[in-house]
């Protein structure tokens, strides 16, 4: 007996796929349009013209670069442990650093509040200003960058083999020497992408930073405080144009990334 | 000299127990069995990349079994080459020396040497993205050697190659050891392969490695594993 079964078409699947992706671009793009035609391009250079917010863009600027930076260094380091090691209680661990990424971002500055009312955190806090300073900033945005970092660099070892690593040991290397000669040039794209993870991140943090470190104008007012303080007091064209400076800022990072992560 | 005594090493279900054996000085011994019946870990066990639970390892009759992998005097050259992504042929060929701080001069003359020896000069300035098996293999090789190793651990090195070019390089293993000497371990599950290079025969099977000759190649293991 001969099978009779035919295999239905295909374009079906594919007319689903395309109605859902249009579907969820069309979302994206007609917030991003409607928020870009809002306003003038005359008002929103007025409105960026501004004190505060040229303060707001600079303090954003170079605590998202530090954080960036700081949460590469945490980053390497855990992200081989948690790729490479073998030890009890590493699921465990796992879940801890990815705490960061799941929890309420007002809860993280509330926590980080709390840590800085013991007596440790007030210990801290007396040689180093944290709370509702500048530093309290660099903080709020290190906690959550620094966890998307942690992330990335552990992706990256996992993609990474370990076997170079091995043989240059054989070659008279020390695991240190191996890692740093052979694993780490290798992983500098992943390196790239866990700092603009990081920078991105702490770009558009906002809840920790406001229960952590306060929303004061020329002092610890980053630019999506800019954007509340702003909506606060209805100047719609100043937050307006904060919010397209920090698309165009996100849109930049992430086709760097893209731009890096695939050079042959 | 390559020599294994009573090595224990357990890894959840998969256990070798009293493993003995010995290369002697100067000889291509090939190491057969079956896949994944352990002979990757023996050869990890000698380089020092994993810790036996019991026994010794003898690098040229020196015990290396506490020391760390870059100080047993071994060359290792795993089944894929490992080679270094981000190095240039050039590079990877004087890693060892660079490592151990040697003069330019000397690293550059070596890497000339092995380059000249093994046919890879064509490919000094290359890196290993768009090298062959057989090229990569060879770069692998000549890493592997740099250094002067007093034994050289070759794991399935023939395996990644197609039909053509693995007759070349057996053929170049064999002179290799030939001219510098060194006690080679060959591991390999191939009989043809291992019929061609082979000075002393180790057969693994059941958790045990014995030498067989040639013609008995496949009888049954008599040791307790």
């Amino acid at each position: 007996m001969t099978d009779q079964h035919r295999a239905g078409p295909n374009w079906p699947f594919w007319v689903v796929i395309a109605a859902v992706t249009t579907a969820y671009l069309g979302l994206l793009f007609g917030m991003l349009a409607a928020t870009a035609t809002y306003t003038s391009p005359h008002d929103l250079i007025r409105a960026l013209g501004s004190r505060e917010i040229q303060y707001a863009t600079g303090l954003s600027l170079v605590s998202c670069t530090i954080v960036a930076l700081l949460s590469l260094v945490v980053a390497v380091p855990v992200g081989y442990l948690m790729s490479r090691g073998r030890f009890a209680g590493k699921n465990t661990l796992d879940t801890l650093l990815d705490v960061p990424i799941v929890l309420p971002p007002m809860v993280i500055g509330l926590c980080l509040l709390i840590a800085f009312q013991t007596p440790l955190g007030r210990a801290i806090d007396r040689i180093v200003p944290f709370t509702y300073t500048v530093f309290g900033v660099l903080l709020a945005q290190f906690t959550v960058g620094a966890a998307f970092a942690v992330r990335q660099m552990r992706t990256t070892f996992d993609h990474l083999a370990s076997r170079p690593e091995d043989v240059a040991m054989t070659l008279g290397c020390s695991r240190g020497q191996a890692v740093w000669l052979v694993t780490l040039p290798a992983a500098k794209r992943g390196m790239f992408s866990a700092a603009s993870i990081a920078w991105a991140r702490s770009l558009g943090e906002f809840g920790p930073i406001l229960v952590f470190a306060g929303a004061t104008r020329m002092k610890t007012e980053v630019l999506p405080t800019t954007v509340w303080l702003e909506l606060s007091v209805g100047n719609l064209e100043a937050a307006i144009a904060v919010s397209l400076m920090m698309v165009a800022l996100a849109v930049t990072v992430l086709l760097a990334m893209r731009a890096v992560g695939e050079r042959p | 000299m390559i020599a294994l005594e009573h090595i224990a090493i357990r890894a959840g279900a998969f256990a070798l127990n009293d493993v003995s054996f010995t290369v002697p000085e100067a000889v291509y011994g090939v190491l057969m069995g079956p896949t994944g019946c352990g002979k990757t870990t023996l050869v990890e066990i000698i380089c020092g990349l994993r810790k036996p639970e019991a026994g010794r390892v003898l690098v040229n009759g020196r015990d290396v079994t506490a020391e760390p992998p870059g100080n047993r005097g071994v060359g290792y050259v795993p089944q894929d080459g490992a080679m270094f992504p981000t190095m240039t042929v050039r590079q990877q060929l004087g890693f060892p020396l660079h490592i151990r701080h040697r003069p330019a001069q000397e690293i550059a003359a070596r890497v000339a040497e092995l380059a000249e020896h093994l046919g890879i000069a064509h490919l000094l300035d290359r890196k290993p993205h768009g090298l062959s098996g057989g090229e990569r293999q060879r770069v692998a090789l000549g890493r592997a050697l740099a250094a002067k190793p007093a034994v050289l651990l070759l794991d399935e090195p023939l395996s990644a190659l197609d039909e053509n070019r693995r007759g070349d390089m057996r053929d170049l293993l064999k002179r290799v050891q030939r001219e510098h000497g060194v006690s080679v371990l060959h591991v390999t599950h191939d009989r043809s392969e291992a019929r061609q290079v082979a000075d002393l025969l180790l057969v693994m099977t059941e958790g045990c490695v014995r030498p067989a000759d040639l013609n008995t190649l496949g009888a049954p293991c008599t040791c307790q594993p």
